[in-house]
């Protein structure tokens, strides 16, 4: 059964929606990366949604498989007490996708951290850098491609 | 966990002819026991604590096991007044230079106790992020593992520290700067 989320985001962008999924309450949609932005909005403004918290976005790596990754959004509508959980796969070959952060201002540290360790490069962030590894790291630790034994420390020997 | 009676090293062995003609009011010694003495009822320590064993370090500085007992009650947070590191918790990469220039810069003699299994050889983090125990990056005199240990764990390290204190020499300082100061790659500046 299909909740009202799904059912709005369906009608309003249903050329954009790859795929739906929900079970017992938790509601999970793919949609294509280049209407992320306005998917967003949309989510954030209409009336009956109104998610207006962006609880985390993170990504997955599915090494082998095309699109290589996935960037995850979760968001929560305080008002309505739902949530629900946005899918955007990104190929390797094209490995960006639009920044949220016009819209959810906390997204600004989330993105850094998908990028600093998936390298996923979220386009219009103002400030794209590395937030939790250091200046001068190499790779991207948590691609499933970085060798398990990969140490770059910034002192003492590598271990 | 062994109890050490303090006195016997440097008062208990004056048993000599000196002792019993000059009676109680003096005490003969060697300058290197007495301060060895000393320094092993007054430590000051750092707590450079960065993970989850600091809560143990909590309950162990607390009333319940009373680090005062053991003459090591006052943490400082200045590395220039403290003289026993207690390193508490994972150590990152990124933050490996950091605990390598508190070391410095602390005065001398100085010792290091690795709190917990992360300080002590990396623990669980075998990945990317973690420094693979903190004596590869600087001399290490007591290691405590357990994930937490437990507060008799550290006492009982503690006391150990004690008993190593109490036998250094004089020639055993200064040690000098971590070796692997030198050895830097900062492309940041900390
Ligand atoms: S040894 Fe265990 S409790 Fe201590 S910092 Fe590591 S993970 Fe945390």
């Amino acid at each position: 059964m299909d909740s009202v989320t799904l059912k709005k985001l369906k009608e309003k962008f249903s050329d954009s929606i790859v795929d739906t999924h929900s079970f017992r309450g938790d509601e999970t949609a793919t949609v294509k990366k280049e209407k992320i932005v306005d998917i967003c909005k949309f989510l954030r403004d209409d009336n009956e949604l109104l998610y207006n918290f962006m609880m985390d976005i993170t990504a997955v790596d599915y090494y082998g498989r095309e699109p290589r990754f996935e960037v995850v959004y979760h968001l929560y509508s305080l008002k309505y007490n739902r949530r629900v959980r946005i899918k955007v796969p990104v190929p390797e070959s094209d490995c960006t996708v639009d920044s949220i952060i016009s819209v959810w201002i906390g997204a600004d540290w989330f993105e850094r951290e998908a990028y600093d360790l998936y390298g996923i490069i979220f386009k219009g962030h103002p400030n794209l850098k590395r937030i939790l590894l250091y200046e001068g790291f190499e790779g991207h630790p948590l691609r499933k491609d970085y060798p398990v034994k990969g140490r770059q420390p910034l002192i003492g020997p590598k271990n | 966990m062994g109890i050490i009676n303090s006195q016997q090293s440097a008062v208990g062995s004056l048993q000599s002819g000196e002792e019993q003609v000059l009676g109680s009011s003096v005490l003969l010694t060697k300058l290197d026991e007495i301060i060895g003495w000393g320094r092993k009822y007054s430590f000051f320590l750092y707590p450079f604590v960065t993970a989850c064993c600091g809560m143990e370090f909590m309950s162990l500085a607390g009333p319940r096991y009373d680090l005062d007992r053991f003459g090591s009650a006052l943490p400082r947070f200045s590395p220039r007044q403290a003289d026993l590191l207690f390193v508490v918790g994972t150590i990152s990469h990124k933050q490996a230079p950091i605990l390598v220039k508190i070391y410095n810069q602390m005065t001398e003699p100085k010792w290091v106790f690795s709190f917990g299994v992360c300080a002590t050889s990396g623990g669980f983090y075998d990945n990317y992020a973690t420094v693979q125990g903190i004596d590869t990056l600087i001399p290490v005199d007591v290691y405590v593992p357990g994930c937490p240990p437990r507060p008799e764990m550290v006492i009982d390290g503690l006391l150990k520290l004690q008993q190593k204190v109490a036998k250094e020499k004089w020639s055993d300082w200064p040690r000098g700067e971590a070796p692997v100061t030198q050895n830097q790659n900062l492309k940041i500046k900390i």
